[in-house]
């Protein structure tokens, strides 16, 4: 099996309760720090935190820590790509109408003539 | 470490060995290495809906801001930490395997599966609340006018926490069938990749949780 | 063909009379007999996918209706695209030749999951039959890639189908997941990452993309049902979404997707040309590392699929730079294979006329996919017939020709049967000369201005659609008569030699067809592509 069955069976379970524990506390951050204002850091925060309590989970619940290191790139090559995939998807949205062509004219504004009353509609 | 096949007291472990495996050690670093492909399919999957929200996000702010108002935050934080300590159960019970604790492992698997049925009797809570407020996905949603988009929100809040719920069912089921086969004895210290693999598989929806739970109910 | 080496005993036991029955095929895990079952399986859809092109081609024979009307022809283009796409082009390699030839090549016994195995080759079967059930329902006319917001809208059994693709993705997923876990864990004694064979690189980085890319697919499906079942808002522009959103989305998995289909027809190429060329392949390491170099770059230019749809020019421009980036490892290959067989020992069988014309076909595809990464020439060639060329001649003249050389090659291992080879060479002959035919034209068709998909078209373009359908009339007789002979071979005497061809690679030592177990015994590593000794022993 593992090189588990060499280690301390004492020492994993004291290292499996002292991860629950700072992940339960990094909960309460994550809690706490969502009802201050940082603007645009909160998600930042938020985000930093939820990747260190994943990484937690990762290395010692799912014992990434102690096995092969094909398991982890596993892992990690699964997050960059999904960090790639959302990062050229953002840098198209973000940047849709940066580049007009040259000789694109400013819209000419017209004012319009008092239309009939419209039916509302969704 | 024991490359041989290991004749230990307990000899249904041999027959565990399938033939084109060497030795057991192999067998299981192999299953291992399935599993962890297998997540990483997972990630992939929730990761596009992951997508999904966060360009919708870019694209309506302040709707998605209004909307997640609704989300009750206390019971997105009970889950969360029901969830964590269902980890804490999980890994316990792979513990309690590889040291061949028979009733704790039991124990633990049961501790697992209470977590789990605690968390989706949350989740319908929160369901049923949001349901009669007429928060729905998609063109069930009636709180306000479509135009405002906040109804895109939740359309991914019951995507994403749907197939996330739908995960735990799963994870239900087979932690019941692991705890049937422990019941009878299958597991041992010689033996308990089945343990480490659902163990693996559990692991990674309380993952995703860990990333859901953030995004959908504390983002300002 | 006359070779020193030994016949194996007529009637010795084999994977195939091992056990016996329907049931023992239907419930095996064999990795060979779950191989045969793929075989068969993809080339039905082939023909199927195949007889929606006869049927698209004959249509064209003039400009307005030929043979059916509007609708129709674009179910005809629909349905010829998805069947090829998802349920041939993308399983063929891996599923049916992989599934035989790797554990064979790595001397194991198995692949690592057989029973996966086994679901993986149920899921294609669920696959056929909802994608059956879209055709039987009403058809889909969305074209393959199904854009929105056409696809939420319109009526037509776009659900059915989609659910096909993604029980599809599923099988295509436990494949890659299955063929990860074999190379790394079940090579030899002795078989270190670079003692291995090129096909399994091949097939190993062609996995990785399975593995990653096809769940985004699974999700891009089913929110696409979603989307059409609940108005969900993310793709549909009525509703506030972005269709473009949906292109990003799609072409994710579908451009790692092609790489899914070329790379393990390159993984043959690399295979057949040092054998009939008896010397050993130039660069081994680089075509290993151009393998992976294509899976991960392949990940990142699916924008090239999308520069006329509203993307950003931001992003059109970073996708095209990243576009030409994907040539250089194909071409690093391209160069390496023709450097084998400079100054080789060749000999013209049927796998080394099909891999020559690889080179001939993919050179061409690949050349023109340049062309079309350029930003300022897609402008004019997007959605042309041009594109239909170049990927007909990157997947069909690259995939479906290494294909069918893989299957010659291994054709005596698989069924114990030797084909004829002056029949095979006819085949050949006829499917090189309709496939160019078929598909030159269409560049030329595309370059003046013929848009793809059209119903309808320019009575000036009529010469050059004619030529093309007459084409493809020969490319279909050739690969109907590749069939036959094929099938033919089969009701001879079963003694294909152990090592017909003189290949250096672990299959070859053992019995054709193999025993149920592979093997006698654990085979040890050989150096792969070493001919000395071939040289001596073969005429």
């Amino acid at each position: 099996m593992s090189e588990h069955t060499a280690s301390n069976p004492k020492k994993d379970a004291i290292s499996y309760a002292v991860t629950l524990t700072v992940l339960l506390v990094l909960t309460f951050i994550t809690v706490g720090a969502s009802y201050l204002d940082f603007g645009s850091g909160n998600v930042v925060i938020a985000l930093v935190i939820a990747t260190i309590k994943a990484s937690l989970v990762g290395l010692i619940f799912m014992h990434l820590l102690h096995e092969k290191p094909i398991d982890g790139l596993v892992l990690v090559a699964g997050f960059l790509l999904l960090s790639l995939f959302l990062g050229f998807c953002f840098i198209d949205i973000d940047s849709r109408g940066d580049l007009q062509p040259a000789n694109v004219k400013a819209p000419v504004l017209v004012p319009a003539k008092p239309a009939a009353p419209a039916a509302k509609h969704q | 470490m024991s490359t041989a096949v290991v004749h230990d007291h307990e000899s249904g472990h041999e027959s565990h060995l399938q033939h084109h495996f060497a030795d057991s050690e192999q067998q299981a670093e192999t299953s291992k290495l399935g599993m962890w492909l297998f997540l990483a399919t997972e990630i992939l999957l929730f990761g596009g809906l992951f997508v999904g929200f966060g360009i919708s996000q870019i694209k309506y702010p302040e709707a998605f801001l209004a909307a997640h108002e609704h989300l009750q935050k206390p019971l997105g934080f009970l889950n969360t930490v029901v969830l964590l300590i269902s980890s804490w159960t999980m890994v316990m019970g792979v513990w309690s395997a590889r040291n061949n604790k028979q009733k704790a492992l039991q124990m633990f698997l049961l501790l697992t599966i209470a977590c789990a049925l605690i968390f989706l009797g949350v989740k319908y809570f929160e369901y049923s609340h949001k349901f009669e407020d007429g928060l729905l996905p998609g063109r069930f949603y009636t709180h306000s006018p479509m135009s405002d988009h906040q109804f895109v929100f939740f359309s991914f809040y019951f995507m994403m926490t749907g197939l996330h719920g739908f995960h735990i069912l799963g994870g239900i089921g087979v932690l019941t069938w692991i705890y049937l086969r422990a019941r009878r004895g299958e597991f041992s210290s010689a033996y308990y990749t089945p343990v480490d693999l659902v163990g693996l598989y559990w692991h990674l929806v309380d993952m995703i949780w860990i990333y859901l739970f953030p995004l959908l109910y504390l983002i300002k | 063909m006359a070779n020193a080496v030994a016949y194996e005993q007529k009637h010795s036991p084999n994977y195939l009379n091992a056990t016996r029955g329907i049931w023992s095929w239907m419930t095996t895990v064999d990795h060979k007999r779950i191989g045969v079952m793929y075989l068969v399986s993809v080339l039905t859809a082939f023909l199927a996918g195949g007889i929606f092109a006869l049927l698209i081609r004959i249509e064209h024979l003039t400009p307005k209706r030929t043979i059916m009307g509007a609708e129709t022809y674009n179910q005809m283009f629909t349905l010829h695209g998805a069947i090829m796409v998802f349920l041939f082009i993308i399983p063929s390699v891996p599923a049916a030749l992989g599934n035989f030839v790797m554990p064979l090549m790595l001397g194991a016994k198995d692949v690592a999951f057989p029973r996966l195995n086994l679901m993986s080759y149920y899921l294609w079967v669920c696959g056929a039959c909802l994608a059956l059930g879209a055709i039987v329902t009403g058809g889909v006319d969305t074209g393959w890639t199904f854009y929105t917001p056409y696809s939420t809208t319109t009526t037509g059994s776009v659900t059915w189908m989609t659910m096909g693709a993604f029980v599809l993705g599923f099988s295509s997923i436990f494949t890659g997941l299955n063929f990860i876990a074999t190379v790394h864990k079940l090579r030899a004694p002795g078989m270190g990452w670079f003692q291995m064979p090129l096909f399994v690189w091949g097939i190993y980085a062609t996995a990785i993309i399975q593995v990653l890319a096809t769940p985004v697919l699974g999700i891009t499906l089913l929110l696409l049902v979603m989307e059409r079942a609940f108005k969900i808002g993310i793709f549909d522009p009525a509703i506030g979404g972005d269709p473009v959103l949906f292109q990003h989305f799609f072409w994710f998995y579908s451009h790692p997707a092609v790489y899914i289909m070329i790379l393990p027809g390159m993984a043959i190429i690399s295979e057949v040309i040092p054998t009939f060329s008896r010397k050993t392949i130039f660069g081994y390491r680089m075509i290993a590392f151009s393998s992976i170099a294509i899976a991960l770059i392949g990940f990142l230019v699916w924008g090239h699929h999308m520069f006329v749809s509203g993307q950003s020019e931001l992003a059109t421009t970073i996708f095209s730079a990243l576009t030409f980036l994907v040539a250089i490892p194909s071409a690093i290959k391209v160069f390496n294979w023709v450097a084998t067989m400079y100054k080789g020992n060749i000999s013209l069988e049927a796998p080394m006329l099909y891999a020559i014309s690889f080179l001939l076909l993919f050179a061409i595809g690949g050349l023109t996919g340049i062309y079309l990464g350029a930003l300022s020439t897609d402008v004019h060639l997007h959605d042309t017939y041009f594109v239909v060329a170049h990927f007909h001649y990157v997947m069909m003249g690259g995939t479906v020709i290494a294909f069918i050389a893989g299957l010659h090659y291994w054709w005596p291992k698989i069924t114990g049967h030797m084909y004829s080879e002056t029949w095979a060479r006819w085949g050949c002959a006829l499917v090189f000369i309709g496939f160019n035919m078929t598909f030159f034209t269409q560049f030329i068709l595309g370059s003046r201005g013929m848009p793809r998909r059209y119903y309808n078209y320019l009575d000036q373009f009529q010469p050059l659609h004619a030529f093309s359908s007459y084409g493809s009339f020969i490319l279909g007789g050739g690969l109907f008569l590749t069939a036959i002979y094929l099938l033919a071979s089969l009701r001879g005497p079963m003694n294909a030699p152990v090592n017909p061809w003189g290949g250096t690679t672990l299959e070859w030592q053992t019995q054709s067809p193999p025993i149920e177990h592979n093997f006698e015994g654990q085979p040890h590593a050989t150096t792969p592509y070493d001919y000395r000794e071939v040289v001596e022993t073969h005429v």
